[in-house]
């Protein structure tokens, strides 16, 4: 009797955990996929090959989106910053021939300025999060529209002799490659490369726990001697960096830079964060949970795909499914 | 004179099980000031509640003007012409004088129009009479808080209050705008109404009182003429107990100088004029445990919030902690120097809910617990588990988050953190507040344990018992202030408290 009601209690205990919950919304969604498999196509590795391909941007967005969540902050601005530096790699690696060495970093400290910006107008001016990175969003917009000229950077460009072929980089070519025996997509391992460098952060160094601290109680951190300033800066920051990989990253899957990609980005980073279970207040939520939502969002749009249900039923289901996935994670409390 | 306007009769009011308030009567004339005393915690304010309709579930009657009625709601009080003037005013700075005047009750011709010019003609005719140096079009922000305080009265009075409830309505005033403040309530007792005024300051109940009735532990203690009852009177009357054995100290033999402030000075952090601590000097031992007594307002929470930083590099004055300058800055400045504070509000300040219990206690610590920034579980679940088993805490899991434990329990984990910085001054704003008898007596061993290891503490706490029983010394603040300072030969609850009301502490017997 004893022993039933220990297990009772310890089974409710699991079942109330956020992981379990966003485990169990994942399954049922691939308990659907198997259902309506599309004559076997679910059951197939290249299916999930491809769909863990297509999530990796948006996940490597929520990487991000996850450590300014947590923090209590939200970031508008990761989709406008992928579009610039999707152009600004355009330009450095095809039509200015940077190597990667010095390309990469480049892009990398854009990202990193356009997040250390919203995180002081935020941290230091008290700006509201939505307001600074709604405004770092349409400036960040500005600048892809003004470096490119407003046209797409690629391979092919107009001279006074006529159109020339420019050589497509060797990095990006890596990029977007597969590897293991076409098994599995290089972006998707950047991906996981970025949730476990973001995962680390919060579960094994200082600031992490103070992104926690801050998020959970901002006032009772300050009070504690947490550098509130400074540590919100830097969730925004990384942010903005996360951002600037998954530009390189979406430049080299398309083959160019394209100053109107990664609009409603965010939106998608957002929607990952909060399917696993990541608590929009702040103060809670985990890396690992927003692993399980990438995968959470990313099968309901293959299978969605799969059975050719079209783009207008494909949006409607997906409002629907993420309201459905909150409401079912919130459980009793 | 003799027909009371306002009865309230056996009213009895519990939260969750406790009784706050038990079977109080108050009675109020029309054209009297009625005094209503006590101290901290007495039940002033929860009577005030159940007058004016916030709080609707009580036992017992009121009566107005004969009637038996029951208020639902702040509004349907303010219906029967009962008002309240809030200690923070409730008007909206960014509308004009004349909207908020008429806010949720506006004059509207018929289709809903707004009729704003009459409502501005009825204003301007109102601040007149009450002799209110403002202008029904101005917004409500560009005042000084001693206007906003009377536009506040013309608001309560432009419903045609009989009944009129003031909280400490003077404690945000100059001197000019309080002898304004009080001529306005000889116009209003004329005009009938009665005045019901909570205030902690001596020199004032005696100034406005017609009558003074005190409440002690949500109880009633007695009402009598402001005439009939001396100062040394009231005093008796609002402390009532004698000095609870139960809470033991070993003092120690004070050490070297921990604290030393010196005409120390903090703005007020609400913006108003007057400093809220106002050149304190005072010299803190180490193994010394060193009270600040005052009622509300005094400025003793506002001192040592000033001197953590926690309001930022706004102190004046000059602080030495073990003889080095100290000039408050930030939490950050004060925990690197061994200076720790534990907050009155451990929710909102002092803890972080969502978080565990090892990360709660190793919050203030963590720059040493995790050397290179890198986190060591370990060597927190050390520190948790020790601090754990030393303060008694309760918890079936230090994983558990700090939200779900009881408050004893709450407070011991605030306190943990607190000591896990190695503190050399600890601040304790309210250390047993909303903490059972159990936890209380662990709290208080904590403290001489503390004190043994030649910690200096400065204590707040609005428990007098607690206060007479563990301070060494005791500083009483009045208005920002020290009006008077004792040791354990002359410490007595009413000289305390008469000190803590604005007197020298040696007029009582």
């Amino acid at each position: 009797m004893n022993l039933a009601t220990t297990r009772f209690e310890s089974a409710r205990r699991v079942l109330a955990q956020p992981l379990f919950r966003a485990l169990l919304a994942l399954v049922i969604i691939l308990c659907l996929g198997a259902l309506f498999n599309a004559e076997g196509s679910f059951f197939r590795w290249e299916t999930h090959r491809d769909m863990l391909r297509h999530i990796s941007r948006y996940g490597i967005l929520a990487c991000g989106m996850t450590l300014v969540i947590i923090t209590g902050g939200i970031d508008l601005a990761v989709g406008s910053v992928l579009g610039l530096v999707s152009v600004l790699s355009a330009l450095l690696m095809i039509h200015w021939g940077w190597t990667p060495l010095a390309a990469v970093p480049a892009c990398l400290m854009v990202g990193l300025c356009c997040g250390t910006t919203s995180g002081a107008l935020i941290a230091r001016f008290r700006v509201q999060p939505f307001i600074a990175t709604m405004a770092m969003m349409v400036f960040a917009r500005g600048v892809a529209k003004y470096i490119s000229g407003g046209r797409k950077i690629s391979q092919g460009v107009q001279t006074e002799d006529g159109f020339v072929y420019l050589d497509f980089p060797r990095f990006f070519d890596l990029l977007n490659a597969r590897i293991l025996g076409e098994n599995i997509a290089v972006v998707t391992l950047v991906f996981l490369a970025c949730a476990l460098a973001a995962g680390l952060l919060l579960a094994r160094f200082r600031p992490g726990r103070y992104f926690y601290a801050i998020g959970g109680n901002e006032e009772a951190a300050r009070l504690s001697g947490v550098p509130v300033a400074r540590t919100k800066t830097l969730a925004y920051a990384l942010s903005g960096m996360f951002a600037a990989v998954a530009g390189i990253c979406q430049a080299a899957q398309e083959t160019q830079g394209d100053p109107e990609a990664g609009g409603s980005y965010e939106l998608t980073a957002i929607a990952i964060v909060v399917i696993g279970g990541t608590n929009l207040m702040g103060g809670r939520g985990s890396m690992a949970l927003t692993l399980v939502g990438a995968l959470t969002i990313g099968y309901l749009e293959k299978i969605l795909s799969l059975n050719a249900v079209g783009e207008a039923g494909r949006l409607m289901l997906t409002g629907f499914i993420i309201v459905a996935a909150v409401l079912f994670q919130r459980g009793k409390n | 004179m003799s027909v009371p306007l306002l009865e309230m009769k056996e009213i009895s009011k519990s939260f969750s099980g406790q009784r706050v308030l038990q079977e109080v009567r108050f009675d109020l004339r029309a054209g009297e000031t009625h005094v209503l005393a006590g101290e901290n915690g007495a039940g002033k304010s929860t009577l005030m509640r159940i007058l004016s309709g916030v709080y609707p579930e009580y036992e017992g009657d009121i009566v107005l003007n004969g009637t038996k009625l029951r208020f639902k709601s702040p509004q349907d009080a303010a219906r029967h012409g009962i008002s309240i003037i809030h200690q923070e005013l409730s008007l909206i700075p960014s509308m004009t004088v004349s909207d908020n005047i008429f806010l949720a009750r506006e004059r509207t011709g018929r289709a809903g129009w707004l009729r704003f010019s009459r409502e501005e003609k009825n204003c301007a005719a109102l601040l007149e009479r009450l002799g209110v140096a403002a202008r029904a079009g101005t917004r409500v922000g560009e005042y000084s808080i001693g206007v906003q305080q009377s536009i506040e009265i013309a608001k309560a009075l432009a419903f045609n209050a009989r009944v009129l409830v003031m909280d400490e309505p003077t404690s945000a005033l100059t001197e000019p705008e309080v002898e304004r403040l009080f001529s306005v309530m000889d116009g209003l007792k004329q005009d009938g109404c009665g005045i019901i005024y909570i205030s902690h300051k001596m020199e004032e109940i005696y100034r406005v009182a017609d009558r003074i009735t005190v409440l002690r532990d949500g109880r009633y203690i007695g009402t009598a003429d402001r005439d009939d009852l001396p100062r040394d009177g009231l005093i008796k009357w609002m402390i009532g107990r004698t000095v609870d054995e139960q809470i033991h100290r070993d003092p120690q033999t004070p050490g070297a100088v921990a604290l030393e402030l010196e005409r120390f000075t903090v703005p007020d952090p609400g913006g108003r004029p007057r400093p809220a601590v106002n050149g304190v000097s005072l010299l803190l031992r180490r193994g010394e445990i060193v009270g600040l007594a005052g009622l509300q307002g005094s400025g003793s929470d506002v001192l040592v919030n000033g001197l953590y930083g926690a309001y930022g590099p706004v102190t004046g004055g000059q602080v030495r902690v073990e003889g080095a300058v100290y000039r408050p800055r930030s939490p950050k400045y004060a925990l690197d120097r061994g200076v720790a504070l534990l907050s009155n509000d451990r929710k909102r300040e002092g803890l972080v809910a969502p978080m565990s219990v090892t990360h709660n206690i190793s919050l203030a610590a963590l720059p040493r617990l995790s050397p290179g920034g890198l986190l060591r579980d370990a060597l927190e679940r050390n520190v948790a588990e020790r601090r754990k088993a030393d303060f008694g805490i309760r918890v079936a899991s230090l994983a558990q988050a700090v939200g779900t434990l009881s408050g004893g329990n709450q407070q011991k984990v605030a306190l943990a953190k607190c000591l896990e910085v190695e503190p050399r001054v600890l601040l304790l704003n309210e250390p047993t507040r909303g903490v059972d008898v159990g936890a209380k007596q662990e709290i208080y061993a904590l403290m001489n344990m503390w004190t043994a290891a030649g910690i200096a503490l400065l204590l707040i706490t609005s428990e007098m018992p607690e206060m007479l029983a563990l301070s060494d010394r005791i500083l009483a603040l009045h208005q920002g202030k020290v009006t008077a300072e004792f040791d354990r030969s002359n410490a007595t609850p009413e000289a305390v408290l008469a000190a803590s009301m604005g007197g020298t502490g040696k007029e009582t017997p």
